[in-house]
């Protein structure tokens, strides 16, 4: 990975991995790497806070308090600070999720195209609540506002990857491809 | 013809190599003419010179607010402070997904235009925003930024022409209004995405109180075509306010939504009935948004006018992000309503009273009439909180929150009456 990764995108990696350890040691060998090529691409140390963040939750799949203090102190913030920064976005989870997030976009151009029903149907399968994690922890289903991808309804992100057109009927199909 | 539909109707000149994955890499792209622009840029004209043909081309934003991109540029100080572009890429105007497209297919062409505007306003480093949901696009522009400082198109020296550029890719992490672009601004700089009260406006104080030029991803990608070919050639489609092209982003009940790429002086109509093939079979057209949720409601019968940024406007809209969402007679407008104010809601960073409790209890009235709970006096209780989160915050999201209820009860008031006297809902099944 370090290798082939230019400084110029090493805060900008998508969350690579759906295998997570709430445990693991932040930042060290190529995570350590991409930090360091991520602050030298910035005037202060505050900017890295997103990607910085990102990285966090790819390697241990949430951002608890434990996860928060310790990029505050890397980044020279406070706890609190790097907290209220966290909760503003909804890609940042300051509780654990199933090993698959599933996204459903229903936002105007999903809805007007049947969003509801994918979302129905995913919870039917998954045997979650909305925000849930699943008994087996495999799956928390989610809904979140426009995916940006409104001409291909109804839009659905697990983890890194994008399912487009995706209709009650296909769920199952999908669900199956995840694992 | 599948998608991403090559329409001979379009005029495509971001759009033409959409669907070529040929056109992603940057051999390809050269293949197709690609770095011409920079070339001729940084061999033969000055940063002056390019920002005076940009502004002479009329080009206008293409994220929403439709400022004169040259004109932008011309407010950047002349002194000696480290200055910087910002790429909007935070596509996220629900009905908006060309800037998707544009990265997807042509990565290379922002960068190029990214390159260009640096040198017009002699940035030391660019940095794009991209949205963080965008993860296989990400990975594309990844991919397309690693090329261009192999080739020496990034980096220093640029082309051998003494030009310094960093370019960086920054990952938004999930927040519509960090599409604002102060409130881009912020979030680039690791804090809430929450606007900046204007002025100072960026080009005096922006990304790290430095000199900074916010512009759309469309926008950068029409520089390298403009500097290129030239002002009057870009100005030969379009209206005299409103030159050149623009993607529109098609979705909602369509035969084929998409992206289409038209002059701005074509006809709406002609784009939803003839471009998109208009609502599926046996439906009837009720409604057309034509710039993203945040522009007016039009009526099927409003949309024989045509897209420029003033046409759009004296037929009671406006042309926003080019989002266009259409609605058929089975559209219920009261729930479409309510869940486009729902995401402004959730998408409201808080900061001003009037957008943080405005945009709340207009989903909660707009859920009550849904349900079939409403009361007659809800409706004028609806525009009193409209009237009252217009023009009062520091960015316009409040605005934008309260645009669809306004004009959907103008145009539609029909149907919250049904839903409350009669307790029925008048979409088509």
């Amino acid at each position: 990975m370090s290798d082939a990764l230019h400084p110029a995108v090493a805060g900008a990696q998508p969350s690579q991995r759906a295998e997570k350890n709430p445990e693991a040691p932040l930042f060290e060998g190529d995570y350590r790497e991409r930090f360091d090529k991520i602050l030298s691409r910035y005037p202060n140390r505050q900017a890295a806070l997103l990607p910085v963040l990102n990285m966090a939750q790819e390697i241990r799949g949430w951002l608890s308090p434990q996860t928060i203090t310790r990029v505050a102190e890397l980044l020279e913030l406070t706890p609190a600070y790097v907290r209220s920064v966290a909760s503003f976005y909804t890609m940042f989870s300051t509780r654990p999720l199933g090993k698959h997030v599933i996204q459903v976009c229903t936002g105007i151009g999903c809805d007007l195209c049947g969003a509801e029903g994918v979302v129905d149907k995913l919870l039917e399968a998954t045997g979650t609540r909305i925000g849930e994690v699943s008994k087996d922890g495999k799956y928390t289903v989610v809904e979140v506002e426009c995916l940006g991808a409104c001409g291909f309804p109804t839009v659905v992100q697990v983890n890194d990857r994008v399912f487009e057109n995706v209709k009650p009927e296909d769920v199952e199909g999908l669900l199956g491809e995840l694992d | 013809m599948a998608y991403p539909y090559a329409d001979p109707r379009e005029t495509r000149l971001l759009s033409k190599h959409f669907g070529e994955s040929e056109a992603i890499g940057i051999d390809g792209w050269i293949q197709r003419g690609g770095y011409k622009a920079l070339q001729q840029a940084l061999g033969s004209m000055s940063p002056d010179e390019v920002t005076a043909v940009v502004k002479e081309s009329g080009l206008r934003g293409r994220g929403g607010a439709g400022f004169p991109a040259g004109l932008k540029w011309s407010f950047m100080p002349k002194d000696d402070r480290p200055r910087y572009l910002v790429c909007n890429a935070d596509e996220s105007e629900p009905g908006t997904f060309k800037d998707r497209e544009i990265m997807r297919w042509t990565p290379h062409q922002l960068l190029e235009g990214c390159i260009i505007a640096s040198y017009a306003i002699r940035a030391e480093h660019c940095y794009i925003y991209i949205r963080g949901e965008f993860v296989d696009i990400v990975r594309i522009l990844n991919g397309a930024v690693a090329e261009a400082y192999q080739r020496g198109y990034l980096g220093r020296n640029i082309l051998g022409s003494g030009f310094d550029l960093q370019l960086t890719v920054h990952l938004g992490a999930g927040a519509y209004i960090a599409g604002e672009e102060t409130g881009l601004l912020n979030s680039l700089e690791g804090r809430r995405a929450e606007p900046r009260i204007k002025p100072p406006f960026p080009a005096q104080r922006g990304a790290f109180d430095m000199p900074t030029t916010v512009n759309n991803v469309e926008t950068l990608a029409s520089v390298p075509h403009i500097v290129l070919n030239g002002a009057d050639w870009y100005r030969q489609w379009g209206t005299e306010k409103s030159p050149g092209t623009k993607l529109f982003s098609c979705c909602g009940h369509l035969q084929r939504p998409g992206n289409y790429e038209v002059p701005l002086d074509f006809n709406l109509s002609d784009l939803v009935y003839s471009l998109c093939g208009g609502p599926p079979e046996g439906r009837q057209l009720l409604a057309v948004i034509p710039g993203g949720s945040s522009v007016p409601i039009m009526k099927a019968d409003e949309i024989d006018c045509d897209v420029s940024y003033e046409g759009l406007e004296a037929a009671g809209s406006m042309l926003g992000s080019g989002g266009l969402i259409a609605m058929d007679d089975s559209t219920c407008m009261v729930r479409a309503v309510r869940k486009m104010v729902e995401f402004y809601a959730h998408e409201s960073c808080g900061q001003c009273t009037n957008c943080r409790e405005g945009t709340v209890w207009l989903a909660k009235i707009l859920r009550r009439i849904e349900r079939g709970e409403g009361r007659e006096e809800d409706i004028p209780l609806l525009l009193d909180i409209s009237a009252n989160m217009a023009g009062r915050t520091i960015c316009p999201l409040s605005d934008s929150a309260a645009v669809p209820v306004v004009s959907s009860i103008r145009k539609f008031e029909h149907e919250y009456l049904a839903h409350i006297r009669d307790k029925t809902c008048t979409a088509v099944r």
